[in-house]
């Protein structure tokens, strides 16, 4: 039966080979151990980790768009930069530095990502003309006011989480495979999520976020991936929903930059007050 | 005289209808019987689908305006559904550890409540404080169960210090600290709410196991609407068997016949489950007040059965076989049912006109069970009576008892003192009624439920001990996108804030400019010179975007600052306070608002907001729906006695004792609810039978019968007086049932219907005669119209 509902959501537009690794796999449907469930959602977040490395450096622009369940909206726009470190067990430098609201402008946030300890984070206000640094050991609440957690849109790091794989199904035009991933991180906001990394170029197309009772709190979706330099994907739109506040919040990124030569010195507390 | 003729020939029509209507049912009894038991099945399959809510808001329609202004605030802000926990240590203060370990467990357990979006309490408070160019943003209280009684006293210090704390989740006097859970309600099914509350109580038990020298009381707005709930169904438990019982024994000891009773119970039983069946089939909700339906329709539905069956009896004591005897009686009887039966459904069908939905279901369920009794009355009750054997001794004695004495006496003394009576009944109306503007409206929700319901209890708890529970919500708007960071503003907000803790009744204030103050101060090495409002814009703007970016999943401030940072949340919690108290606290608030900055858009609300305009709301609405039952009534009456004057005249006897009852209230209780809306226009169409019964036998005496207006009023008095009597106890007997209700609303509605009743038999058999005498009087006999 599941074969045949596979063979019937086949897009026939698609690669031929696509469709042979789509049966080979469904033959495959035979017990398997819970460990090597584990391993296997680890495999396909590995995958899709991996599918991205090397990039080295990234610099892209991007507008918020938040929405209330009455539907009044807001927008913030930001630039986030980041620097690849070859190390997998070290987190990227991220630095956000925002644009508007006006009130906020040139306030930048510098973070080193940690995989089971908290980021280090630094802010620097304009207003104050200082860097202040953050110390707080759970930083899952709503960035800037959004539905996003900071850990969403930074910091996707492998070793994060721990992982279950759970199934494989069409997601739009594609087939995904289903991981649950569990924080380790023990001031995580989330008991859980479930993504969906399609099997083509092994990109998240979306994730589910389950809040510490176990229901679903949000979704997540990505959409328009473009590729850059033949290599690296990236999702140009981002849409987070929350459902048990009705809020929204969608990201509009603008092109990526690459290889811009940013270096460790680019993302020190000093060169916080450089920005803009 | 030709008119006279007239009358008495249609008068004889409607005889003829009611005993050809009679002989039918009687000849089909079998038929009528089977036919009355297949509609009952078919209505009585919809209690099925009965629905019980869970809601205050119940109380709300959705047209209310207040209520649309809550939903919009709810959309900005957040839903303010919440249970809040208090803990109380048996002896000593929360510095103990053991409160706080249990206090720390607890918030981290209290996140796995079905539908909890967020927990706030003294230990994952965001305590903020600066160590050089750090902002430390930590919980308050962490790993209790390691710090000593010393360390935890420090934090209990610091949060005392908080404004955001103090009063609210720690009392002032260090006795108690509490747990607000927020929850959000996906509102797809009803049982959401039990789901929440099951698992709350079970928590509460499990704490209260571990740490026996605890005690948790569970409030909020969550509790509140299962209260709503509990005391439904302690109503259904408590009122309806007790009701049904005593019916049965009433029935008795006027008909003192088992066939009687039995006729007259499923009489009552069919009307009342039919009507529940019918709100099951209409989908309407039941809800504490409209759970009262079932009692008001058993009332109501009995006596019906007992006008027929004591005719009856009646008849066969002098005599008349018992299907003449049934007859006689449908004869005499069909009329003034029809007539009582529509005056009382117009009464219920009233309270349509108020904006509160469940004051609309009762008096449609209770509009539809009149209308079964009626049908059943008049069909089932003389098919089964003409099949079940049925015997009454035939008495020669003609002497009829006591009551019938006493009652002739009555009359006698009327009719000898009309002047008398009329300037004494005159004078108590007037001294009632001048007495009714002291009453004051009142609708404090911890009040509603009496100690049987288990909230009661424990908001009481929380008061005593923690903070009040009667919330004012204020939206403040600042004018544009990012404009709360503005100086002015919070400039007004922090006055504002101040202002409201000068009001004694006030026990807590949550303004966001208690945040952007500490903020300063930890921005600036912690230097209390520095606990203000920012000087910049710029400067309250970044600390706010700092601040936001050092919180931890669920305690962000998406609850108190709207999205595009245009506006933030003032909640103001108040201590036990009447709702004519709020009343006056919101217009100061408006006031102070338009002296600061006129033309503001700040508006209030929330559930206390709400309660403290029901009763006036209601009231307004219903003065509408009172007028139209007078204008039905009072034309069902002209009609009926074919009179215009006896039509004016019986306006009297029916709108005086409404007037009176209130005064009596006032004076003895002085204060009531949403209840008082809805008296008025379900005692009228009830209290308009006696005078229905008085006036048509009266009118019968005069133009039949020929007597003078003495021996008319003899005649009247000696033929309907002890069935009036008997009915007004009946029914006044019934409401009064409701008084045990655990919910004040329907108590008040139970108490004030039976003081009406009793009012209207005094006023029926005093001021009637009176008036009958006097209209009489300066005319000649003849000129009835």
């Amino acid at each position: 039966m599941l074969r045949l509902k596979r063979l019937k959501q086949f897009n026939p537009f698609n690669h031929v080979i696509l469709a042979g690794v789509l049966m080979l796999t469904s033959f495959a449907h035979l017990p398997v151990a819970a460990e090597d469930l584990d391993q296997k959602g680890f495999d396909v977040a590995a995958r899709n980790d991996r599918s991205d490395r090397g990039f080295g450096d990234s610099r892209v622009e991007l507008e918020m768009v938040l929405k209330n369940a009455a539907g009044a909206e807001s927008r913030r726009t930001l630039e986030i930069s980041t620097l690849e470190l070859p190390d997998e067990s070290v987190g990227d430098k991220n630095l956000i530095v925002f644009f508007t609201p006006a009130d906020i402008e040139g306030t930048a946030l510098l973070s080193y990502a940690k995989i089971l300890d908290p980021d280090d984070q630094w802010l620097y206000l304009p207003a104050l003309k200082r860097v202040k640094r953050i110390s707080s050991k759970n930083k899952s609440g709503p960035f800037v006011g959004s539905e996003y957690a900071f850990e969403d849109i930074t910091g996707q790091e492998l070793e994060k989480y721990e992982y279950t794989w759970l199934r494989e199904e069409p997601c739009g035009e594609l087939n995904c495979d289903v991981v649950e991933r569990r924080p380790r991180y023990k001031d995580s906001g989330y008991t859980k999520q479930i993504g969906w990394v399609d099997q083509t170029v092994y990109q998240a197309r979306k994730i589910e976020y389950y809040d510490r009772k176990g229901s679903l709190l949000k979704t997540q979706l990505f959409e328009d991936y473009k590729l850059y330099d033949d290599k690296f994907w990236r999702a140009h739109v981002w849409r987070m929903e929350n459902h048990q506040t009705g809020k929204s919040t969608n990201l509009f990124y603008k092109d990526y930059k690459f290889n811009l030569g940013l270096k460790d010195g680019d993302f020190v507390t000093g060169a916080l007050s450089r920005q803009r | 005289m030709a008119a006279i003729e007239s009358k008495t020939k249609q008068l004889n029509k409607m005889d003829r209808f009611a005993l050809q209507w009679a002989e039918f049912v009687i000849k089909n009894r079998v038929k009528t019987i089977f036919f009355a038991i297949v509609v009952f099945l078919i209505f009585a399959a919809g209690l099925m689908q009965i629905q019980t809510s869970h809601n205050y808001r119940v109380f709300f329609s959705d047209k209310n305006p207040d209520l649309l202004t809550f939903e919009k605030f709810e959309e900005t802000y957040t839903k303010n559904d919440n249970f809040l926990f208090v803990f109380k240590p048996y002896s000593g203060t929360i510095d103990q550890p053991f409160v706080a370990q249990a206090i720390e467990e607890f918030t981290a357990r209290a996140w796995t409540i079905p539908f909890a979006i967020r927990v706030d309490s003294i230990t994952n408070f965001q305590h903020t404080y600066a160590i050089d160019d750090d902002l430390i943003v930590e919980d308050l209280i962490e790993d209790a169960a390691n710090l000593s009684q010393a360390e935890i006293a420090k934090r209990v210090d610091i949060a005392l210090n908080e404004p955001l704390l103090a009063g609210s989740l720690v009392a002032l006097d260090r006795g108690a600290s509490g747990i607000n859970v927020t929850l959000q309600y996906p509102g797809k099914s009803l049982g959401e709410l039990p789901e929440a509350i099951h698992f709350a109580h079970a928590l509460v038990a499990e704490f209260e196991q571990s740490y026996p020298d605890l005690k948790i009381a569970l409030t909020g707005i969550s509790a509140l609407n299962n209260a709503f709930f509990e005391a439904t169904i302690n109503d259904a438990k408590t009122l309806y068997g007790p009701m049904f019982l005593v019916l049965i024994v009433i029935t008795w000891l006027i008909i003192r016949n088992i066939s009687g009773v039995v006729a007259t119970v499923l009489v009552i039983t069919f009307a009342t489950l039919a009507a529940m069946g019918f709100a099951g089939w209409a989908g309407i909700t039941i809800s504490p007040f409209s759970g009262s339906a079932p009692v008001v329709i058993l009332t109501l539905a009995i006596v019906d059965s007992i006008h027929i069956l004591i005719t009856m009896v009646q008849r066969m004591r002098v005599g008349d076989d018992k299907i003449a005897a049934i007859k006689e009686s449908m004869r005499v009887n069909f009329l003034a049912v029809s007539i009582t039966s529509l005056t009382t459904i117009i009464g219920f069908l009233a309270l349509n006109f108020s904006d509160a939905p469940p004051f609309n279901a009762l008096g449609n369920i209770a509009a539809v069970g009149i209308a079964a009794a009626w049908f059943y009355s008049l069909t089932f009750l003389p098919a089964l009576l003409a099949l079940l054997p049925f015997n009454v001794q035939t008495y020669s004695d003609k002497s009829r008892g006591p009551l019938q004495e006493a009652i002739n006496k009555l009359a006698e003394f009327v009719i000898a003192r009309a002047r008398a009576t009329l300037v004494f009944v005159g004078l108590l109306f007037i001294g009632l009624a001048s007495a009714i503007p002291t009453i004051d409206l009142n609708d404090q929700w911890v009040e509603y439920f009496d100690d049987r319901v288990e909230f009661r209890g424990d908001a009481k708890f929380a008061i005593n001990h923690l903070t009040g529970l009667y919330i004012l919500e204020y939206s403040v708007p600042a004018g544009e996108p990012g404009a709360i960071s503005e100086p002015k503003y919070l400039q007004d907000l922090d006055d504002f804030a101040i202002w409201l803790r000068e009001y004694s009744k006030v026990r807590h204030v949550y303004s966001y400019t208690d945040i952007i103050r500490r903020l300063s101060m930890n921005m600036n090495a912690d230097d209390p010179a520095y606990y203000k409002i920012p000087e910049e814009r710029e400067l309250a703007a970044q600390y706010l975007l700092l601040y936001e970016l050092s919180l931890p999943y669920g305690l962000d401030l998406n609850d108190r600052i709207d999205i595009d940072k245009s506006s933030t949340r003032v909640s103001v919690t108040l201590d036990e306070i009447t709702t004519g108290e709020t009343r006056r606290f919101l217009k100061d608030i408006d006031a102070w608002w338009n002296a600061r900055s006129p033309g503001n858009e700040v508006y209030g609300t929330g559930a206390t907001y709400l309660f403290s305009f029901i009763s006036e709301r209601n009231i307004q609405d219903m003065i509408g729906g009172n007028i139209v039952a007078v204008i039905l009534i009072s034309l069902i009456m002209i009609i009926t006695l074919r009179s215009f004057s006896f039509g004016f005249l019986s306006l009297i006897p029916n709108i005086a004792p409404l007037i009176m009852t209130f005064g009596v209230w006032a004076l003895l209780v002085g204060e009531v609810g949403m209840a008082a809306a809805t008296v008025s226009a379900t005692s009228l169409g009830i209290i308009v039978d006696n005078t229905v019964h008085i006036l048509t036998k009266y009118q019968r005496a005069r133009e039949e019968l020929a007597l003078s207006v003495e021996d008319a009023i003899r005649y009247t008095f000696d033929t309907v007086g002890a069935a009036v009597v008997a009915n007004a106890l009946i029914l006044a007997f019934g409401f009064s049932v409701l008084m045990y209700s655990s919910f004040q609303i329907t108590s008040d509605m139970g108490t004030l219907t039976a003081l009406a009743i009793i009012i209207a038999l005094i006023v029926d058999l005093l001021l009637l005669p009176a008036l009958l005498m006097l209209r009489a009087q300066p005319k000649k006999r003849s000129s009835l119209c």
